[in-house]
């Protein structure tokens, strides 16, 4: 490491319940939920039937009927919160070497929702298998590939340096932003648009994890239906949304003057080369995540002040990441709180680990960390201190935030501030 | 021969392993005895009847029977991409002399990339759906098409828990996968399995394919994709790829390995108008994968070109690199006129390409084409040419405005210390 360190000085966050940062902050910080029965198309026929669901118009958040048109709704949020991180950080970007300014964008399952309406109409409704070319959208080649999303952020913020999509599954939020902060330390860019987005409510997604029981079934209390670390939650509940964040070398920050929020101190990501969807309760190879995280941000696991968790609310996720987390820092596992931020803005897949990274670089911030929404009777397997309820006023100085996908990804992050950690 | 370059041997990135799917050669000895001669995979499409479609022509891979390789359980839970990545990556390890069971777990990642994910399977989930309803449709779809997928059941099959990645950067991505591969082995990890498959070769996937108005709709395997040529008029797509071994330079000479060559620069660069600008994006991506290497230009021996078969594109490409080169300054060649162009795998397989094309001393052919004087290229047309090859330069474009550069060595001169040459 050449002792280039990488802060976040602009943050924009698309979720629902909380359209930009100072909203999303405020559904968090009062533990409101952001959960209802899906509205984008009639869910009856399946088995869950709740969605955190973002009620977006396009048009009044500055895209243009082109723009509409050519792109995914995922790759709308993500032009949306780009342009929104930018102007949060008070950046110049058109003073800058464009090739020293390139953009990440992670999503997990890219256009899928663009996919799956145009799959039917060229299909005529699922009945022709050589499927009708002449009814098919002029952009659906941007569906196809979705590194159009990184291709359109880059374009409208005016990039010209390395830029991709970082497709990990869940985990592509967190290692979304570990990518980026990489190419920041070694001298590849010095700024970095990046971020995450998916929308990935459809009945395609839905009908997937119904076939899974991934999602839960819960439907008689939409609001309510997120229930991570709770003994009576059973399965996930699909989100959709956007985080993207101005990333830059620290001293280039504090020359101009930035704010700062928080220095992406440390990253790792791990497989657990078991099962695609399945995860082993030892919590093994998340834990070895953290470890390499911490060791990063050569910081000790004591000096953690708060914990933001996957937990999406399926059982075998929230004992993994129990395990996880106290073979990875022991006894402090029981000290620190450690909350999910999926029960109120639900799960958006690629998009979410991005959105927590915005919810911890904000507990700093504020000194105040997020409650985990609807945690009434904790499951007795899940021992440690989760923030039932209600946000807490607390000291923090230095996060982690992990994340667990598809595929067996475990991705860990440690945020600090910049004047504590690297010292 | 080439020479120079500062960092000491012991920390190069180096490849050791090929694993090779591609429309003209299943199996690196498959490939590289058609590719060396220029034998062509170009055909009409044989996975469905295209003709109903303008375009239909592809490059498929032949002769790829999955249940030969792979236990009965994968099948049904895996696209064809996959299928063909796990057996390029049984290939490629087997190559490299390496049983992942003998190395430490965490010592060993997977980094790959993607451009459309298990297109194929999300078309049969898809169609269950919309024509017989949402209790039809398979568990699997909650992994098998999304494009994570090829570096998840990789790690998963070979016990890998190392540093993991995907990207998605269209055509460019393979080289973006094992530039953050050779980003990992540097931070410390031993091995990484990186490179890149695509196919998407199905109805659906070849409708939104077509949509990118770049396809060719000639029906004449010879004549429908002809970069750099003045008939040039779109471009043939492909299914496959290749399976790169990673490892430091250290370890792999430490356990004796055959190496074939080191990763020696890389540059990336986004360009939002990649037909102006006299290609300067591409050319700004080529120049920092040379300061990368440590190399001047005229110690390139060879460019293999993204060479897209769109005239504008081809443009700016050939000014790209006649602005650094000079006119016919360096040998260029594009054997993926021999596969069509392969998405993300598209980058990997040129960089086995040039690997095997070093160890060979051949520059492998550009076929079909008539290089039209006017873009100033050396490009090696019809025949193979003998060369001695110490470098090699790869560039890939991907659509939107990706521009990515690789630079591969196989000899180096280490200027202080005792020579190590050949060694690789």
């Amino acid at each position: 490491m050449n002792g280039r360190r990488v802060v976040v000085t602009g943050i924009e966050v698309l979720a629902p319940g909380g359209m930009g940062a100072k909203n999303f902050w405020s559904l968090l910080s009062e533990g409101r939920t952001a959960t209802r029965k899906i509205t984008f198309f009639d869910p009856t026929p399946f088995r869950s039937r709740v969605a955190a669901e973002i009620d977006f118009v396009p048009e009044e958040h500055g895209l243009t009927p082109q723009e509409v048109r050519r792109m995914d709704r995922a790759a709308q949020f993500a032009v949306v919160a780009a342009r929104g991180a930018v102007a949060d950080s008070g950046i110049e970007l058109t003073t800058l070497d464009p090739y020293r300014v390139g953009v990440t964008i992670g999503s997990a399952v890219g256009a899928t929702m663009g996919l799956d309406q145009e799959y039917r109409i060229v299909s005529d409704g699922g009945r022709l298998h050589l499927v009708d070319h002449q009814y098919a959208v002029p952009h659906l080649y941007n569906y196809l590939v979705p590194s159009s999303f990184a291709a359109e952020v880059a374009s409208t913020v005016g990039a010209q340096g390395p830029s991709t999509v970082v497709s990990t599954g869940c985990t592509s939020g967190i290692d979304s932003v570990g990518y980026a902060v990489e190419l920041v330390r070694e001298g590849s860019a010095d700024v970095m648009i990046a971020g995450s987005s998916d929308a990935p409510i459809s009945p395609i997604t839905m009908a997937c994890f119904d076939a899974i029981k991934a999602t839960t079934p819960r439907h008689d209390d939409p609001e309510h239906a997120s229930r991570p670390f709770d003994g009576t939650r059973n399965g996930f509940v699909l989100g959709e949304g956007a985080a993207v964040f101005v990333l830059e070398e620290l001293t280039a920050a504090r020359r101009r003057g930035a704010h700062v929020y928080a220095e992406i101190a440390g990253y790792a990501t791990r497989s657990n080369a078991y099962h695609m969807t399945g995860l082993r309760p030892d919590g093994v190879e998340m834990a070895e995540a953290i470890r390499v995280a911490l060791a990063e941000a050569r910081m000790p696991a004591e000096d953690i002040d708060y914990i933001n968790a996957h937990g999406s609310g399926t059982k075998q996720n929230d004992r993994h990441e129990t395990a996880a987390v106290k073979r990875s820092i022991g006894e402090h596992a029981y000290r620190v709180p450690m909350s999910s931020i999926k029960s109120m803005v639900g799960h958006s897949l690629g998009a979410i680990g991005s959105i927590e990274i915005a919810a911890s670089a904000m507990a700093m911030e504020h000194n105040v960390v997020p409650p985990t929404a609807n945690l009434h009777t904790p499951d007795p397997e899940c021992d440690l201190d989760y923030v039932p309820l209600t946000a807490r006023d607390h000291r923090t100085d230095a996060v982690l935030t992990v994340g667990s996908g598809f595929g067996g990804f475990q991705s860990a992050m440690v945020l600090a501030r910049p004047d504590r950690t690297g010292s | 021969m080439s020479g120079g370059g500062e960092t000491p041997v012991t920390t190069g990135v180096v490849v050791t392993g090929l694993g090779i799917v591609a429309p003209n050669g299943l199996g690196l000895r498959d490939f590289w005895s058609a590719a060396r001669t220029g034998r062509s995979g170009i055909g009409r499409i044989t996975h469905f009847d295209p003709g109903q479609y303008p375009a239909r022509l592809a490059g498929e891979v032949p002769g790829f029977v999955a249940e030969r390789h792979l236990p009965g359980r994968l099948i049904p839970q895996t696209d064809r991409m996959t299928r063909l990545a796990l057996v390029a990556t049984d290939w490629a390890l087997r190559d490299a002399g390496v049983r992942p069971a003998d190395r430490g777990e965490f010592d060993m990642g997977v980094i790959t990339a993607s451009a459309s994910g298990g297109f194929e399977f999300g078309q049969g989930e898809l169609r269950k759906l919309w024509s017989r309803g949402s209790r039809y449709v398979s568990a699997y779809q909650s992994f098998a098409w999304f494009y994570a997928v090829n570096s998840g059941q990789i790690s998963i099959r070979n016990g890998m828990k190392g540093p993991s990645g995907v990207v998605v950067s269209d055509q460019a991505g393979g080289l973006d996968a094992v530039a953050q591969a050779r980003r990992q082995i540097r931070k410390g990890t031993g091995l990484v399995v990186s490179g890149a498959v695509d196919a998407s070769i199905c109805p659906w996937g070849w409708v939104a394919q077509f949509a990118s108005g770049r396809l060719s709709t000639s029906d004449d395997p010879d004549a429908a994709y002809l970069p750099f040529d003045r008939r040039a008029s779109g471009q043939v797509a492909g299914e496959g790829g290749a399976i790169l071994i990673m490892e430091s330079a250290e370890n792999a000479l430490a356990r004796g390995a055959r190496v074939y060559g080191e990763i020696a620069g890389y540059g990336a660069t986004f360009d939002p108008n990649p037909t102006g600008g006299r290609g300067a994006g591409l050319r700004k991506a080529m120049e920092l994968a040379l300061t990368d290497a440590g190399l001047a230009p005229g110690q390139v021996d060879v460019v293999f070109a993204d060479a897209a078969g769109i005239p504008e594109l081809d443009l700016a490409e050939a000014r790209a690199i006649t602005d650094l080169f000079g006119p016919c300054g360096v040998p260029v060649t594009a054997p993926k006129t021999m596969t069509g162009r392969l998405y993300s795998g598209a980058g990997p397989l040129d960089l086995a390409t040039a690997l095997l094309g070093m160890e060979e001393g051949l520059i492998p052919p550009t076929v079909n084409v008539e290089p039209s004087p006017s873009y100033q290229l050396d490009l090696v047309v019809g025949q193979p040419r003998a060369a001695q090859l110490c470098t090699a330069l790869v560039l890939a474009r991907g659509d939107g405005g990706f521009n990515s550069a690789m630079l591969l060595r196989r000899c180096r001169r280490n200027p202080t210390g005792p020579t190590t040459a050949d060694s690789f």
